[in-house]
């Protein structure tokens, strides 16, 4: 019977599980949404919702305990500064859980899990991301052009890339 | 060493084997794309899930 057996140990000890979910509710505050295997972010989700009820709090006290589970000052910053003022008429249910397939490797069934209300910094990181390729293509056709131009002579100089 | 005592018929085989089928993934349709999609999951043509895109999917 696995009567009052519940929570995830995902084939972890404890302080390593501890450390695992401590590493993704970081990534998560920061990030805002992250791409990991369902059974983990079903274990990270109590904790994540824990550090929006934290941060919906805001005494000292609460800023400290999450300080004390977040790995990153600046996430501690962000987590009630701008995550959890968005929270304000809702109690509990922050977070969402979307299934979006499975990995290519082992077949492990992935999920996105994020706070509600982050579709517009998702927008953000999306025009970012554009941006950055973009410039990227842009300065390597450059070069290529610059290697045409050069006839070929120079080409050890041309590996800055 | 241990042996088998008697010969393993060809019925026996397929009479274990009966229950060995495999049964096809439900798929519903990605009110979407249209394209037919795992129940519960984004779609993987369109990253579409609950009437709004929720992943970009590489184009080919």
């Amino acid at each position: 019977m696995r009567h009052r057996n519940a929570g995830y140990k995902l084939g972890r000890n404890t302080s390593h599980r501890r450390a695992l979910l401590r590493n993704l509710v970081t990534s998560l505050v920061n990030e805002e949404r992250v791409q990991t295997t369902v059974a983990k972010a079903k274990a990270l989700r109590p904790w994540a919702e824990r550090m929006i009820t934290l941060g919906k709090n805001g005494s000292l006290h609460a800023r400290r305990q999450a300080a004390g589970y977040l790995q990153d000052p600046a996430a501690v910053a962000k987590l009630f500064d701008q995550l959890a003022p968005r929270f304000g008429d809702r109690h509990g249910g922050y977070t969402r859980i979307i299934k979006t397939g499975f990995r290519r490797g082992d077949s492990a069934p992935l999920a996105y899990i994020e706070y509600l209300g982050s579709e517009k910094t998702q927008e953000a990181k999306k025009q970012k991301r554009a941006d950055r390729i973009e410039k990227r293509t842009a300065a390597a056709k450059k070069a290529a052009e610059e290697m045409e131009a050069q006839g070929g002579e120079a080409a050890g100089g041309a590996s800055e890339s | 060493m241990p042996n088998p005592k008697r010969r393993h018929s060809k019925r026996r085989t397929s009479t274990r084997r009966a229950h060995d089928s495999l049964s096809a993934p439900s798929l519903s349709e990605c009110p979407n794309c249209h394209e037919r999609k795992l129940p519960h999951r984004a779609c993987p043509h369109c990253g579409y899930y609950r009437d709004r895109e929720v992943m970009e999917v590489a184009e080919k």
